[in-house]
């Protein structure tokens, strides 16, 4: 009756086939996929953006790009073993299929950060999402002003992309802390960098507070710290982003679980101005 | 009353600008007309105590002589004084389950010779179905998933495809039933767009006979099949009449003013623990809504795993997995589910689609086992309901 858009062609939850091209061991129970199309290429994402993937048979989850946004034949993705479907995906072995669709979301505001300083503040696994960014702000250098990132991860063995962060700092600050140096019954290399939380980071970097754009992503309860501490040294939550992890069962905007008050995350965000976001993030359960 | 229901009474008053009338006969050659077009013909029927929707062969199967009793957490059919084919308000089902079935395999794939898999294309034909006897809040129901489902960032193929083949016959509502408050949420009981039919049904000295608007090119040429005359002046206000009546006897309101304010400003009130306290988040007021329209997949493999295909299925925000995030859900109480679900429909559903996702057709209060009643918890929380608060009693 009524006439249907064109984008009713195909639908949007079927998966492109990709092959998994290589395998990195990250932290015993986080790996990084390099993976390329069987077929058409992947198209294009933006630092930020989500992919969902499908262990065929298993089910489908969605997971950042950890990679390259100028990488457009390898696509990467650093996932951690928590349950059926990422369990099944970071136990792939190179020439192994697994399903693709996306890129879906929304980036990090990259563009809208340039000419001022950018404050990337990652814990734990938030760093993967963040790393597409990162590779952003190196590549366009001469575009952005004083940059410092800020890791914190629990333990060293759980620090990721140890080799990288030490080339990044040639161009721009890094600062990495652990919540403790080592853990009972584990085999830890020694640690004599810094020991506490990411925020704990903040007031020792140098950015001027009311230009610079901060990125934020890792654990809900990071984040909240993370964007008051932001806001003692004078960030407002109107230039503080962060990513939010919400169940997703398609990531377009059809199945209603990522729902967070009037958002969506998987469209709305995941990445969201923490401005407009806190105010729903800080009611229990919503 | 509130400025929707005011506005919503003004719409019902206004004259159709030009009907036709069909005898009580005549509806068989129009469902014969729909069936030689192709439609699979989908109406009200009278199955396990109540009106359900499901296949018509024929007038016969239609409710004649039947209505509906509905009351918070009841529904009782019982017989009618006349023979009235539409004498009754709405039931347990809503079309939602033709547009996007309750179960249906998302996509399929399949291994192939050399050991890779292969996407498979989806084979199945899309079925052109003809809904006989859409209420007006049912076409409201109807315009909120297209929201949901086309008008998004991303169409839903599923509901798209069967959505663009779908022809609307409608018959205005003379019975609300107890749960029914269309007239508050402004979508009835007159059905004043989106139809390609809209039929009156009547049953007075001049005889059983419908009052038939068209609303589309596909209406009309449906109509000029049958034998029809135009109405005259009392055709008309009779028809009107009936849904003028209907409009002052519906069973429950709401007032919606500031609604949406109202519920953001008040997610801790009190009342969410008493709903809680009541609630057995069994998830039946979201399978019955009409509007509502989560879904989760799941992947099904043959024993060899040659096939895979992933299935999607309705979901319900009431279930303790729907929010599974880092470890734990979202929403581990009843309290942060009944919320969720009457926030949604009532308030962050405006920011999302522009409209509320409720349209008033008070199945979610019928088919309640305990009788929660969604007119009562906003009345509740607006501090306005009468047996709660003396001062407020009205
Ligand atoms: C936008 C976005 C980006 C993301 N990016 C990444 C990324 O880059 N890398 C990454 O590793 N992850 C990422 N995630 C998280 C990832 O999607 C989840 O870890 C994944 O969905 C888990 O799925 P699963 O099937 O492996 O585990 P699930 O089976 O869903 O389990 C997840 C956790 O919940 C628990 N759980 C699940 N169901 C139950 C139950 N019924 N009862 C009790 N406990 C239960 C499990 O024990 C486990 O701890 C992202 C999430 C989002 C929303
Ligand atoms: S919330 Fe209740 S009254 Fe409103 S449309 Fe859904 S089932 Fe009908
Ligand atoms: S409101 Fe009623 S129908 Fe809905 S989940 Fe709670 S008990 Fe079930
Ligand atoms: S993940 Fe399905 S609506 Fe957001």
């Amino acid at each position: 009756m009524l006439p249907v858009s064109e984008a009713v062609a195909a639908t949007p939850l079927a998966p492109r086939l990709t092959h998994v091209d290589r395998v990195e061991r990250e932290t015993a129970d986080t790996v990084t996929l390099h993976v390329s199309a069987v077929d058409t290429e992947l198209p294009p994402f933006a630092p930020g953006q989500f992919d969902m993937l499908s262990a065929l048979g298993v089910g489908e989850v969605p997971i950042s790009v950890s990679g390259d946004p100028d990488d457009r034949v390898t696509r990467q993705y650093t996932i951690r073993a928590v349950g059926a479907v990422t369990r099944a995906l970071t136990s792939l072995r190179p020439g192994g299929v697994m399903g693709v669709r996306g890129p879906y979301g929304h980036p990090w505001p990259v563009e809208a950060a340039v000419g001022a300083d950018v404050v990337v503040v990652a814990g734990g696994l938030g760093l993967a999402p963040l790393r597409p960014a990162i590779h952003h702000l190196l590549a366009h250098r001469d575009r952005y002003g004083r940059i410092s990132i800020l890791y914190g991860a629990r333990s060293p063995d759980e620090l990721l992309f140890a080799d990288e962060m030490q080339r990044w700092q040639s161009d721009v600050d890094v600062a990495v802390t652990v919540d403790a140096p080592s853990a009972p019954g584990k085999a830890i290399p020694p640690w004599d960098g810094r020991v506490g939380v990411v925020t704990t980071l903040i007031p020792d970097a140098l950015f001027d507070p009311h230009r610079a754009t901060a990125l934020v992503c890792g654990p809900e309860v990071m984040m909240r710290f993370t964007a008051r501490a932001l806001a003692d040294q004078g960030v407002t939550g109107e230039r503080v982003y962060v990513s939010l992890e919400r169940s997703m069962a398609c990531g377009v905007g059809l199945c209603g679980h990522c729902q967070l008050g009037p958002f969506f995350v998987c469209v709305d965000g995941p990445v969201l101005r923490h401005g407009l976001v806190g105010p729903w993030l800080a009611v229990r359960e919503l | 009353m509130t400025a929707q229901a005011a506005s919503a009474a003004g719409d019902a008053a206004r004259p159709p600008e030009s009907a036709e009338v069909i005898k009580a006969d005549a509806l068989e050659d129009l469902l014969d007309g729909l069936g030689r077009r192709g439609y699979t013909v989908v109406g009200p029927t009278v199955a396990d105590g109540a009106i359900v929707y499901d296949e018509l062969t024929s007038v016969a199967d239609l409710p004649r002589g039947w209505t509906d009793e509905q009351s918070p957490g009841r529904y009782r059919l019982a017989r009618r004084e006349d023979e009235a084919w539409f004498g009754y308000a709405v039931g347990p089902h809503s079309w939602k389950r033709y547009l996007l079935p309750p179960t249906h395999t998302a996509w399929s794939a399949e291994r192939t010779a050399d050991g890779g898999m292969r996407i498979l294309d989806d084979p199945s034909p899309v079925p052109r179905y003809a809904f006989v006897g859409v209420r007006s809040c049912e076409l409201a129901a109807i315009a909120v998933q297209d929201r949901v489902f086309i008008r998004g960032p991303f169409a839903d193929t599923v509901y798209a495809r069967r959505r663009d083949e779908v022809l609307l016959v409608a018959v205005n509502c003379g019975d609300p039933a107890g749960t029914c408050f269309c007239a508050s949420m402004g979508t009835g009981p007159r059905a004043t767009t989106g139809f390609d039919l809209a039929l009156t049904e009547l049953l007075d000295d001049e005889g059983h006979r419908f009052v038939v608007e068209v609303g589309t090119a596909a209406g009309r040429a449906l109509l000029d099949d049958v034998t029809h005359r135009a109405a005259e002046q009392r055709d008309v206000a009779a028809a009107v009449d009936i849904t003028d009546r209907a409009a002052q006897r519906m069973g429950r309101q709401m007032d919606v003013t500031g609604i949406r304010e109202l519920l953001y400003d008040n997610l801790e009130h009190p009342r969410w623990d008493d709903v809680a306290s009541r609630c057995l988040a069994c998830g039946n007021c979201t399978l019955a809504c009409p509007t509502c329209f989560c879904t989760s997949v799941t992947d099904v493999t043959d024993l060899a795993g040659e096939r895979i295909e992933r299935q999607r299925a309705w979901d319900s925000c009431f279930t303790l997995d729907f929010t599974y995030t880092a470890g734990a859900p979202v929403r581990g109480t009843t309290r942060s589910r009944y919320r969720q679900w009457m926030t949604h429909k009532l308030a962050t559903w405006i920011d999302q689609f522009g409209s509320s996702g409720c349209v008033g057709c008070g199945r979610c209060i019928t088919w309640c086992p305990v009788g929660i009643d969604i007119t009562e918890e906003v009345a509740a929380i607006r501090g306005t309901e009468p047996d709660e608060s003396g001062e407020n009693e009205t």
